[in-house]
Order: C-alpha cells, then structure tokens, then sequence
C-alpha cells in the first residue's frame, strides 16, 4: 500500500486551489461544503434577525409587508434547502463516513465531487431569485399562491430541484458505502451509531427526494404552461400539491434531525467513556424513524380539507414516532448514568440537545393532536416547536459534533474556555428566542405576520415578541463568538493528539488531521465502536 | 527488495487498470457499483412514481373524461412502439451477455441495434406528437382541441398523457446517449468479461426505460 510521508495530511498535500476543487478526496470535499454550509447559514441568519427587528415592536418598523413575506421566504428556504438538509450528511458526513468505516473513500468520489458542483449550481438558481425580485410565497411554494405569485417562483424551485439531486447523490454515496466499503471483520452491528444515524438519513434522501423532484416540475410546468392540475379553476386539485410537497418535505424533516441524533449517539458515548446502552435499539429507532416519516406527511394538513379518518390515521401514526424517539433519549440518559462525564464542549452541546429535542419533540406530539393543532396550526407554537427541533435538535448537534471532530479535520484545538463561554451565549440565546414563542402561539399570535398591531392582544404579544428578539441577538453573538475562536484556532491552535477525547472509533485511529489515504495501515476491526468495558484508550 | 517484491505482488494482486484506487477489489468495485445502478433505478421509479400517481388520482376522479379523451391516441403506433422497445430490452441484454463471454463485436452489434430501436421509438413518437400538436391537442391551457363536445376538462388528460411520455423521452434520449457512449468503449476494446459495469449499466437503466414505458402503453393507449 502507498502511503504518505508522515508530515505530509490532506490539508497539506497536494496544495493549490485547483488540487481542492478538483479533489476526488471525500475528507476535501467535506471541507468545501462545510464553507458553503456555513455561509449559507450566515445568510439565512441575517435574514432571521432582520424578521426578529421588524416584529421586535407592534407596527410597521422598516418593512413593508411584501419585503416581510421575501425575507420569510428566502429565511426559510436558505435554512432548509442550502443549510440544514445538507449540513450534517455532506461535511461530517462526508468527513467521518468513510473513516469510521476504515474505508479509503466513499463508494463513488467522482459522484461525490459532482453533488458538491451541484449543489452549487442550485444554490446559484435558488439566490438568483433573490436578485430578480426574491419569492413571496413561504418555503413551501403551496399552490395556488405560487403558480399566481408574480415573484420568481420558477427560479428559486428550479433551484430546489436541482440541489435535490445534490443530496440524492450524497444518499446513494453512502448508502452504497456503507454496505460495500466496511473495513475487514466491521459488522453492521459493529458500525458507531453515527454510521447508523447516516444510513437512515441516506434512504429517506433516495427515496423522497425523487418526490419533490417531480412536484416542483409540474409546479414549474403549471406556471410556464398552464397545465392546470393544481389549478381548481381548470379541473386541479392545489391540495394534491401539498400532499405531494409533504409526502417529500415530512421525511425531509427526518433528514435533517437524523444525522443530529447519530452526532448525540457519538457524542454522549466518547465524552461519558461509557459503552452506549441499548446500541441495537438506538440503531433500529433510526431506521424506524426513517420509515414511519414516510406515512405521517397529513398532519400537516389538518386544516386543509383532507378527510377526517385520514386526518385520525395521520394523526395516530404521527404519536407511533414518539416511541423510536423516546427510545433513543432514555438510551443517551441510560449511557450517562454512571459513565465518566466530561463537561468538554462537544458534551454540552449534546445534552443542551437532550433538554432542547424532547421539548420540541413532545411539542410536536401535542401538534399531532388533532384537536389541538386546531387551535395551535398557523401559530407562532408551530414556529417554536420546529425551531426547537431543526436549531435545538440539529444546529445544536451538528455544532457538537463540529466541536468533537474539529481536532481531527483540522489537527488543532479550539479553545475550550472560549467555547464553553459560546455554549452558554447559544443556550440562553436559544431558549430567549423561542421558549416564549409557545407562549405567544398558545394565546393566538399568527405567524408570518409582518405587524401585529390591532390584533387583540397586542401587549402582550409585543412582550413576548421584544424579548424574542433580544434573545436573537444575544444568539447572533454566541454564533459569532464561535466563529472567531475556531477560525482563530487554526492559526494558533495548540496542535490535537490522535484521540484527543479517548473515542474507540476508527477515526481516532488515524492521525490528525488524517492522510489523504485516510490509514497509513490498512485498519484491522479489533474492538467495537464503544467497548469502553474491554478497551482503555489512551489519553483518558 | 523484499519490499519491493511485496509492492509489485500486490500490484498484480489489484491487477485490472480499471480498478479504482479505494476498492480492494474487481469484485467489490462491481458489486459497489451495481447497487448504485439498483439505487439510482430506485429513484428513477419513484420520479415516474408521482406521475403515476397524478393519473391514478385524475383517473379516479374523472373516469369519463379519461375514456373519452384517451380516443385520440393513436393506438397502434403506441403498440409498435412498445413492440419495438421490448425487442431493443432483448438485444440490451444480448449486449451484456456477450461481454460476458468476451465477444465484444457481437457485443458492438447489439448495442447498434438497441440504439437503432432507441432511435425508432423517437420517430414513432414524433410523429404521434406533430399529430397532436397539428390538431391543437396539447397541455393545459393550450389544449384547443374542439371535437369532444361535453367532456369537461379534457386537456388533464393531455397534461398528463404530455408530462409522462414527455419525461419518458427524455429518459430515452438519455439511454441513448449512455449507450452510445459504452458502444464507442467497446469499440475502443475498453471491456471484456473481467470488467463490462458499464454495458451492465446500461443494460440495467435501457431496461427500466422499457419498464416504464410498458405501463405507461396500456394505461395511456388502453383506457377502458
């Protein structure tokens, strides 16, 4: 086997800015979507905190309702399609897939580089539209606004169609890695949970996506040629179009929270050293989440019109999910009891997720409720329990699993007093924001409002309001704080051990960061994933 | 040297130059990338899946309409058509067999003859469309068709009569040229029964075009 001179990784070798848009390197293209990721997310940021300035008092501030309904849109449209659907597969994902397997890469680099490419190309058309007078019709793109809608509807779905494939190579990548690329002796019952967490992650990509795919053709078709099948003036149906839009979009929601879990999985077991209890029951929850997601997409659609048995199996199928996500909790807090827990960065992260998912999860049962989603659906309840699900559950995952893996992508170490500090920012900011949201949502305060002056309660909504958006700021701060000390980190950083944190998993094995054929040595399955009983690493 | 003598076992070990450098193997390259095929199909089926779906639910909801406006397909071109593609699935797969047993000029003629099918279909299928078009059978809004007196809403039908044959073109216009490509290999001597995945994909993908095409004949050309 060729392997490098030991001074020379991945990061060093070859160099040039062509070596890395041209790389065929999974650990490369992690990087190069991380930077993107991230960038996507500054944006959608911005767009968050100018929504959090205009509601911070009743009454027009400094936009007019049609500026409200573009950043609304383009908020939630960058944070789902450019940020969070490809957040964690494609650059933890990407970076740790294929080293955790002991393989030398994914299954197909070309095809990995190319989802890279074309994500760009979707993120291109998807802004574009920004230029050309931005979308106004939520991120859903619901018919029969959107095919009326004289905003840049086309651009911006054309866009998300587009950035679909992105994630369907990604999907097929490691579904196929996982199953043929596994290092001698590895097991599928031998796989860290992260592993786990992917694959579920990667079948509901294949499988839903296709979907969409086909849903926002005949959107585009509908609006450029009239073909009127969501068009009730012309024999259509608009309401097919949201059940085709969620029978993608509900899983979708599976994609994103998904590869948070299996970040928490990694996280909770390495930073307590403890074996993980329950490792078949957290593997098969996450694929049990993956598959029931595709048969509860009508609860979002209590209100529109659907008939009330579907509504009642859509509803009792949506409680089942509760069952595998309660499972998964109860097996991180077992792994806690008794294990050696360590308050590193990382480990704050997952269990400020282990409070901040079961709010938003047990919210999301009492949604499911039918009669109460009544009273609940197009309130500001909904937008704290998915922001308490997406940002408590992913965000808070993914920068967990960011600050875990940081020692090994780049070889240095971030600051911990620095990070911990970030940690509190995030943690408070988050719960400022949008604790009060169920509050708000619970006593009436509609969404996508632009201005809530004149609505009864609009007192009491402008406090509940006020004090969201200084929580939004005292967040904007955490996630700058956090920003400075990592990038910082890599120019002064003291240089990272191997296994700085003691985890068992083949990643650690390598060096840090790890050469470009990931193994100097061909990796050798010894030990499973998280045998903290039989195995001492070293460094604890 | 005993180095070196290890280096040059293992190299013939990897042995084919077709063998890329993360697998260990021919074999798990090929099963690598054949589960890959399987899987893109999968999201193949499931893109036409949701067309499928548009017209089982349009059918339901407009049994009358479909039956009345189906009549203006022309019944036996859309059959030679579909005769035509099973013949081409026959020789996609006489394509891929002879590979296997290391003829690859036999396995050149097929992949022509496919491709002369590939390009029948085509034909077939721009006539049948110019046919529409000339007598304002279209999509939608532009449908302006007036001799199907009290069928409402006639043009859903053509919707999706045009989306699914629409897309499925597309497909074949795809095949066409992946096929050709793998012809043009072939020719070049680039595969033999040690390594033919992409006649094998091929194969797998032309197959799933005529797949769907012979669901969408009788659900299209065959109403009631």
């Amino acid at each position: 086997m060729h392997s490098s001179p030991p001074d020379q990784n991945f990061l060093s070798h070859p160099k040039g800015l062509a070596s890395w848009l041209f790389t065929l390197d999974h650990k490369r293209i992690g990087i190069m979507y991380l930077i993107l990721i991230c960038l996507a997310f500054g944006l959608g940021g911005f767009f968050a905190l100018s929504i959090r300035l205009e509601l911070m008092r009743s009454g027009e501030q400094f936009m007019d309702q049609d500026t409200y309904n573009k950043f609304f849109t383009l908020h939630g449209a960058v944070m789902v399609f450019l940020f969070i659907i490809p957040s964690i597969p494609a650059t933890l994902g990407n970076f740790c897939l294929p080293l955790m397997l002991g393989a030398k890469d994914v299954a197909f680099p070309r095809l990995n580089l190319a989802s890279w490419y074309v994500y760009v190309i979707g993120a291109a058309f998807t802004l574009f539209s920004v230029v050309t007078g931005a979308v106004d019709t939520g991120w859903t793109f619901y018919s029969p606004y959107s095919t009326q809608s004289s905003t840049s509807v086309i651009s911006m779905t054309f866009g998300v169609f587009i950035l679909g494939f992105s994630s369907i190579f990604t999907g097929l990548n490691f579904v196929v890695t996982i199953h043929k690329m596994r290092a001698p002796g590895m097991t599928w019952y031998q796989m860290p949970l992260f592993v786990w967490g992917t694959y579920a992650t990667s079948v509901i990509q294949v499988l839903a996506t296709p979907v969409l795919g086909i849903t926002l053709l005949l959107l585009i078709l509908e609006k450029t040629l009239g073909i009127g099948i969501f068009n009730p003036e012309m024999g259509g149906d608009p309401v097919l179009f949201q059940h085709f839009f969620w029978f993608y979009s509900h899983p979708a929601v599976y994609i994103m929270i998904l590869p948070g879990m299996a970040i928490i999985s990694e996280l909770i077991a390495v930073h307590s050293h403890k074996k993980i209890f329950g490792y078949k029951l957290i593997a098969y929850s996450s694929v049990a989440i993956a598959l029931l997601g595709f048969l509860v997409w009508g609860h979002h659609m209590f209100v529109s019109g659907q008939s009330e048995f579907s509504s009642m199996v859509f509803s009792f199928i949506t409680f089942f999910i509760g069952i595998p996500t309660g499972i998964k909790i109860f097996n991180w807090m077992t792994t806690l009891y008794k294990g050696q827990i360590c308050l590193t960065t990382p480990m704050l992260y997952a269990l400020a997720f282990l409070i901040l998912f079961t709010i938003g999860g047990l919210t999301g049962i009492f949604l499911g409720a039918l009669g109460l989603d009544i009273h609940l659906h197009d309130t500001y309840f909904v937008v704290a329990h998915f922001h308490y699900v997406m940002m408590g559950g992913t965000v808070i995952a993914f920068l967990g699993g960011i600050h875990h893996w940081w020692p090994k992508i780049f070889g240095k170490m971030y600051s911990e007093f620095w990070g911990r500090i970030a940690f509190v920012f995030i943690f408070l900011g988050f719960n400022m924001t949008f604790f009060n949201q169920f509050m708000l949502g619970s006593q009436g305060m509609p969404r996508r409002y632009h201005d809530y002056s004149g609505l009864y309660k609009t007192d009491l909504f402008e406090r509940y309001h006020g004090f969201s958006s200084y929580g939004a700021m005292v967040l904007g701060v955490g996630f700058l704080i956090i920003a400075t000390y990592l990038i910082a980190s890599l120019f002064n950083g003291k240089a990272a051990s191997n296994n700085p944190w003691g985890g068992l998993t083949f990643e650690w094995a390598t060096s840090s960061p790890p050469p470009t054929e990931n193994f100097r040595e061909e990796p050798i399955f010894k030990h499973g994933p998280y045998d903290y009983d039989k195995v001492l690493p070293e460094n604890i | 040297m005993e180095q070196v003598v290890a280096i040059a076992g293992e190299e013939h070990h990897r042995g084919h130059p077709a063998l890329a450098h993360h697998f260990h193997d021919m074999e798990q390259q090929h099963e690598s990338i054949k589960l890959g095929v399987w899987l893109f199909l999968v999201t193949e089926v499931l893109l036409f899946g949701g067309l499928f779906c548009f017209y089982a639910i349009y059918r339901a909801w407009n049994p009358e309409m479909f039956t009345q406006a189906h009549q203006l397909l022309d019944v036996k071109l859309g059959a030679i058509n579909t005769l035509v593609l099973i013949f081409s699935s026959v020789t996609a797969a006489l394509a891929i067999r002879s590979i296997q047993l290391d003829r690859p000029k036999q396995t050149a003629m097929f992949l022509v003859v496919t491709l002369l099918c590939a390009a029948t279909f085509l034909v077939i299928k721009y006539f049948e469309y110019s046919h529409k078009i000339h007598a304002h059978i279209l999509p939608g809004e532009l449908f302006a068709y007036t001799h199907l007196e009290g069928v409402a809403n006639p043009h859903i039908f053509f919707s999706i009569y045009f989306a699914m044959t629409g897309l499925h073109g597309l497909h074949v216009v795809g095949g066409m040229v992946f096929l050709g490509f793998v012809l043009i290999r072939t020719l070049q001597g680039t595969y033999s029964s040690e390594y033919y995945i992409p006649v094998e994909m091929g194969g797998l993908y032309w197959h799933l075009v005529d797949l769907i095409w012979i669901y969408l004949f009788p659900l299209l050309y065959l109403v009631g």
